[in-house]
This record gives C-alpha cells, sequence and structure tokens, in this order.
C-alpha cells in the first residue's frame, strides 16, 4: 500500500520535474548532456517521499540529471560548512576490504624470522650467488647437473604462447608452479626504451604480506644477483595484488629530487601460484607446501593468499 | 606459569624448527616449548610420543639424534638422551626400559608400538615390507607381509608404507602406502597378502589415523587431501576439506569424534567426523609441522584441577629417575644400519642398503 503510495508519489514528482524540464523542450534536446545539466535548475522545493533513491529511477537521463543535482547539493552543503564538514568518506575497495589473514607476518615475529633466516634461501641472502646461464639442461634433475646452478626455470607454452612457469630453487629448495598470462614479448612493446643493458637490476617486492607470500618473495629474489649495479638504473618489479603477481621491468632516471620518468624495456606477463612444493620438481610423489584448490578457497571475493 | 599452561593444552605440535608447541584449543592459543630456549632447526621434530605415566610426559623424537622428555605438568624438558647408531630422522618412539637393537634394513618410513602389546612393534617403509617384531622374543619378526601379486602388466608392484597402525581387538593391521593403496593384514590368517586393499586419490598417502570405532581409518596424502575409508567394505565414506598442504600428522580423539591435523602449510586444524563432518577448530601456528599428540582426556571446556585420566598407552612401565642411568646394553652390532632403542625404543631410516641385510 505504501509502496504504491510511494510509487505514485515519486511518479508525481518525476512528472512535475518532467513538466519543469519540457518547459524547455528546445534547450534539453538540442544542446547534449553537458548544456542540458547547465540549463535545468533543480525545483526549489524537491521534497522526496520516504525511500526515494536514485537509483530506482529507470530512465538513464532523468536518473543521471537527479545524481548531478545531488553531487551539487552536497558540495554546497559542505562548503557552507566549511571547517566543520564531517570527513570525506574513504570509497571502499577490494584491497581495503580484504579478509584478515592471519598468516600476515608481524615483522617482529622472531619465529617465523627464525624460520626465514634458516630456510632454503639464506644462504642467498647472507652471501652472494653470481651464476647465470640459459643453456638447456637434457638431465633436468640429475645432481651432477646443477652443481654451479641456483635455479631452475621451465617455462610451458601452448601454441607459442607461455601459460606456465616452474621455478625451482636448487638444490633441494621448494619449487613454485605458476599460472604465466599476458606475456608481451620485449617486441611487443610499445614506447619501449633502449635493450636492457649487462648492469645487475635492482628488484622491487611489492605487497607479498602473508607467509606464504614471503616465502614466493624470498624465492623470487633469489633469482637475481645479490648486489644490484646501481649505474645501470634497472629494476625488476614484482608487484602483488590480489594473488596475481605483475612482473615489470624499467629503466629509471631521476628528473629532480621528487620527479623520476621510467622507460619500460623489458618482458612483462602475470603470474598466478599453483602451488608450492618443499623439494625440487616432482609433481608425484613430492610434499606440498601449498596447493591452490579453487572450490575451496575461491570462494570468497575478500580473501587472497600471497 | 609455565606450568600452569602446559596443563591446558589439547594438542602438542611438534614443528621443523625445533619448537614443541602445546595448543588449547578453547582459547586458540599456542605456546612455545624448546629445550634450549632458542629454535634450532638441527633440533626439528620428528617423532612425538607420550611417555609411561598417563600424559603427564612426551618423548620427543629429534632429528639431531636425541630424545629429549618433556614434563607437561611443568612445561619443561626434563632430560634428554642421545641415541646413535643408523641414520636419518626418528620414525617412530615407543616408551621402554631397555635398550634393544634391532636389524630391520633401509628406507623405514615407520614404526609403530600395538597399543594393546606393548612388546610388539610394526615397522615399514620404501621397499621395506611390513614387518611385526616380538621385542621379547626373537630377533627374527613374527610376521612378514608378502608383496602383493604381479599387477596387469606383469610388473612387480612398488612397496613404500608410509604409516601403519594396529586394529584394535584383533592382530590386524592397516598399512597407507606412497603409491596411494591403503592395505589390511592380518597376521593370524594363513595369507601373507594383504586381506583388503584399496586405493584413495592419485597422490602418495603421508599419514594415517583411526576412528574411535575402529571400522575406519582417516588418511592424509601430500595435496592437503582427507579421506575416511572404510575398512569392512574398503569404500570411501566421505573426504574432509580445509589443509592446504602436505599432511604430516592425524590423530583422532579416542572417544570424541574430533580429528587433529597439521601439516606442512603451517596450520593445525580440528575437524568434526561425523553429524555433521566440518572444520571445528584452525590454529595457524608460524613454523612447518611435523607430528602431532592429541590429549585424549575428556573434559576439554575447563582447565582440569584435578589429575587427568590415563592415556592410550598403560602404563605397565614406569619411567624412574634410574632409568637413565641403569640400562641394559644388548649386544652391538657392527653394521650401521641397526636400530637403537633404550629408554625409548625408536628405529631410523636407512639410507644405503648394506649386505647382509634382512630384505623384504
Amino acid at each position: 500500500m505504501a509502496k504504491a503510495a510511494d510509487k505514485t508519489g515519486s511518479w508525481g514528482k518525476k512528472n512535475l520535474k518532467r513538466k519543469a524540464v519540457t518547459e524547455e523542450p528546445q534547450e534539453a534536446t538540442v544542446a547534449g548532456d553537458e548544456a542540458t545539466e547547465s540549463g535545468v535548475q533543480p525545483p526549489k522545493a524537491a521534497a522526496f517521499p520516504p525511500g526515494f533513491s536514485i537509483s530506482k529511477i529507470k530512465n538513464k537521463q532523468q536518473q543521471h540529471l537527479m545524481f548531478i543535482w545531488q553531487l551539487r547539493k552536497n558540495l554546497k552543503n559542505r562548503e557552507a560548512l566549511g571547517d566543520k564538514a564531517p570527513p570525506k568518506p574513504v570509497p571502499k575497495t577490494i584491497d581495503n576490504q580484504r579478509v584478515y589473514d592471519e598468516t600476515i607476518v608481524d615483522p617482529n615475529d622472531e619465529e617465523v624470522a627464525y624460520d626465514e633466516a634458516t630456510d632454503e634461501f639464506a644462504s642467498y641472502f647472507n652471501k652472494l650467488l653470481p651464476r647465470f646461464s640459459s643453456q638447456h639442461q637434457i638431465d633436468l634433475m640429475g645432481e651432477h647437473a646443477f652443481q654451479d646452478f641456483t635455479d631452475l626455470i621451465v617455462i610451458n607454452e601452448d601454441r607459442k604462447t607461455p601459460n606456465g612457469l616452474i621455478l625451482s630453487h636448487l638444490p633441494n629448495g621448494p619449487t613454485a608452479h605458476f599460472k604465466m598470462s599476458s606475456v608481451r614479448l620485449r617486441k611487443e612493446i610499445k614506447r619501449r626504451g633502449k635493450d636492457p643493458t649487462e648492469h645487475r637490476p635492482e628488484i622491487i617486492l611489492n605487497n607479498f604480506t602473508t607467509r606464504l607470500g614471503h616465502s614466493i618473495g624470498r624465492m623470487f629474489a633469489s633469482l637475481f644477483p645479490h648486489n644490484p649495479q646501481f649505474i645501470g638504473r634497472q629494476v625488476a618489479t614484482f608487484h602483488n595484488q590480489q594473488d596475481y603477481i605483475f612482473f615489470r621491468f624499467h629503466r629509471y632516471i631521476f628528473k629532480s629530487e621528487k620527479k623520476a620518468g621510467i622507460q619500460e624495456l623489458g618482458p612483462r606477463f602475470t603470474l598466478k601460484l599453483r602451488s608450492l612444493q618443499k623439494g625440487t620438481f616432482d609433481s608425484k610423489y613430492g610434499e606440498y607446501e601449498w596447493v591452490h584448490k579453487p572450490r575451496e578457497m575461491d570462494t570468497s571475493r575478500r580473501k587472497f593468499h600471497l | 606459569m609455565a606450568a600452569a599452561v602446559a596443563r591446558w593444552n589439547h594438542v602438542w605440535v611438534g614443528t621443523e624448527t625445533g619448537i614443541l608447541k602445546g595448543v588449547n584449543l578453547q582459547r586458540k592459543q599456542a605456546t612455545n616449548f624448546t629445550a634450549a630456549g632458542q629454535p634450532r632447526r638441527e633440533e626439528a621434530v620428528s617423532v612425538l610420543c607420550w611417555g609411561a605415566g598417563g600424559e603427564t610426559q612426551i618423548l620427543v623424537g629429534c632429528a639431531d639424534g636425541t630424545v629429549k622428555r618433556f614434563g607437561t605438568e611443568e612445561g619443561v624438558f626434563q632430560g634428554q638422551r642421545h641415541c646413535p647408531g643408523g641414520e636419518g630422522a626418528f620414525r617412530g618412539l615407543r616408551p621402554g626400559r631397555r635398550l634393544l637393537e634391532l636389524r630391520v634394513g633401509p628406507g623405514l618410513c615407520r614404526m609403530r608400538q600395538d597399543p594393546a602389546r606393548p612388546h610388539v612393534v610394526a615397522t615399514g617403509g620404501k621397499e621395506n615390507a611390513l614387518k611385526v617384531w616380538d621385542l621379547q622374543g626373537s630377533e627374527e619378526p613374527v610376521f612378514r607381509a608378502k608383496n602383493v601379486r604381479n599387477d596387469w602388466l606383469d610388473l612387480r608392484v612398488p612397496i613404500w608404507d608410509q604409516d601403519i597402525q594396529f586394529l584394535p581387538g584383533s592382530q590386524k593391521l592397516v598399512t597407507c602406502t606412497g603409491y596411494h593403496q591403503v592395505r589390511v593384514y592380518d597376521p593370524a590368517s594363513p595369507q601373507r597378502r594383504p586381506v583388503l586393499e584399496t586405493t584413495y586419490g592419485e597422490y602418495p598417502l603421508t599419514a594415517m589415523t583411526l576412528t574411535p570405532e575402529g571400522n575406519s581409518v582417516i588418511v592424509g596424502n601430500t595435496h592437503g587431501q582427507l579421506a575416511e575409508i572404510d575398512l569392512r567394505q574398503g569404500r570411501l565414506l566421505g573426504c574432509l576439506k580445509g589443509l592446504a598442504g602436505s599432511v604430516r600428522g592425524l590423530q583422532c580423539h579416542p572417544s570424541k569424534p574430533l580429528l587433529a591435523s597439521c601439516g606442512l602449510d603451517r596450520v593445525l586444524r580440528i575437524h568434526r567426523i561425523r553429524n555433521p563432518r566440518g572444520l571445528e577448530h584452525k590454529v595457524y601456528l608460524k613454523s612447518r609441522l611435523n607430528c602431532l599428540l592429541l590429549s585424549g582426556r575428556d573434559n576439554w571446556e575447563d582447565e582440569p584441577q584435578e589429575p587427568q585420566e590415563p592415556g592410550e598407552l598403560p602404563s605397565e612401565d614406569r619411567e624412574t629417575d634410574e632409568l637413565w642411568a641403569s640400562l641394559e646394553a644388548a649386544a652391538k652390532r657392527k653394521l650401521p644400519d641397526s636400530e637403537p632403542a633404550q629408554g625409548a625404543l625408536q628405529s631410523r631410516r636407512r639410507k644405503k642398503k648394506r649386505a647382509g641385510s634382512t630384505s623384504p
């Protein structure tokens, strides 16, 4: 009953406004949307019935008009209040609505610090390991083949597009399996800088907060040489957002104290972790430290694991 | 204070960093206990078992070859014993008094004591078939299992026994293997091959526990999948969700329908196994977890003032202070793949096969 009355009431109000608008039909129809908004003023006595919401108006142009009037009114009220205005509400985003994860590492936690200081990457973070080679190894997990290497990267491709990455830390370190997407090779990147030089890049690891994220972050960091050459001004970034890891390779230059320009150099791709295995690559008999199970882990849109 | 806290813990978990954690599930709190005050990765806990005398003592087997005693009333490590001989980490612990050695063979994965007959012990491992030993009897195993028949391609089926349990009320044993099989053996029957065999999943099964009724087992594999398998028919009853990493320890409560599980994903979970099946508690413990011990007592709600109920093991062997001093040394073998046992009976995993060792 009340609803019907409301509806008729709101219809009535809208009809009133329609009539107000159609008083100047030529301006409304001839001019564009912007002109319409500036040309037409909201009626002074605009008393809405309770329960009225702008989003329920089905007419898109009318809805937009009403919304702009509302915004202008809010702005005027805010300016009128001056200093006494309440603080602006922060909009909700998925990142700031993230469900609290108990595995987020506390920087003061001693146990986790000890665990990290003595894990498989400890030898890298304590001294430097300079080996790098892109040779193709046939005997993948034979012990003799890998005395001088620290990591093994296997890129899986399907019809000439890479779609998977297996990163295995040697000699007996963890193996991470990623799904790779959005791969752009150097020649496909538009407006890129000149080819990267041989200088060792710096690494940026963003937003790896949980314990699992820490392990993966350390794994990425141990891929690159320990001591970057700042002369080269090259930086590789691994940015984690909502469980997707974005890899970018840039060259930066400081134009002034506060401004820096960047040129994108190298390949860019996106990774998503599928599993982290404790030993070297053994998908059949290996023990997994973390396996992504979509039906169990992806039930909430605000819960992330890295 | 540490003493009071130590008594209220429902679950004891051993980690890879050498810390023994006591977890109180009512408050979802974990307390760390270390022997040296600092965690040490060399002392990674590989096996836990209740000591003699109810649930007041825990025997902790560490990776550096020591077995430590921990008192749950006081919350303090009381003593330790170095157990040389053999290679690798401990695979099983059993409280006892005498020093014993057994030559079991290489590749051992698990040793378990029969809770009904404490002098009977079963061992099994990778390419090391299931053997049941009587510690009071001869040096030869009482029962040695035979491998199943060749498969449909006429190839030998490999052996990898990861966990063993004794079924209550009979002489039967259940094993779970790294080739995702669950087998039941009956030493009383004339056949040495398994009486029942089922498979679950595609990944190695790493841990197993019996349910309170004794008709089914719950197994866990390296992918974190938990399944309840009925042993009368060999069929899957249901699965439990939640784990993300390899399952390292499983234990059911003796009377309540609760299952404690721990694994490499650093979380201790308590599931309810029936009506309805689901997750009850989840506690994040910051290190990788290797093994756990669930307290068998019934009252979980209040802090117990009265003495606790006796644990699952019969308390016939009483450990006294003279234990560490008076040990009967058995004849030691020259070959290093012997299995030493003393105040506690342990077994170790052999890395190499020695000539003359017993083969499956």
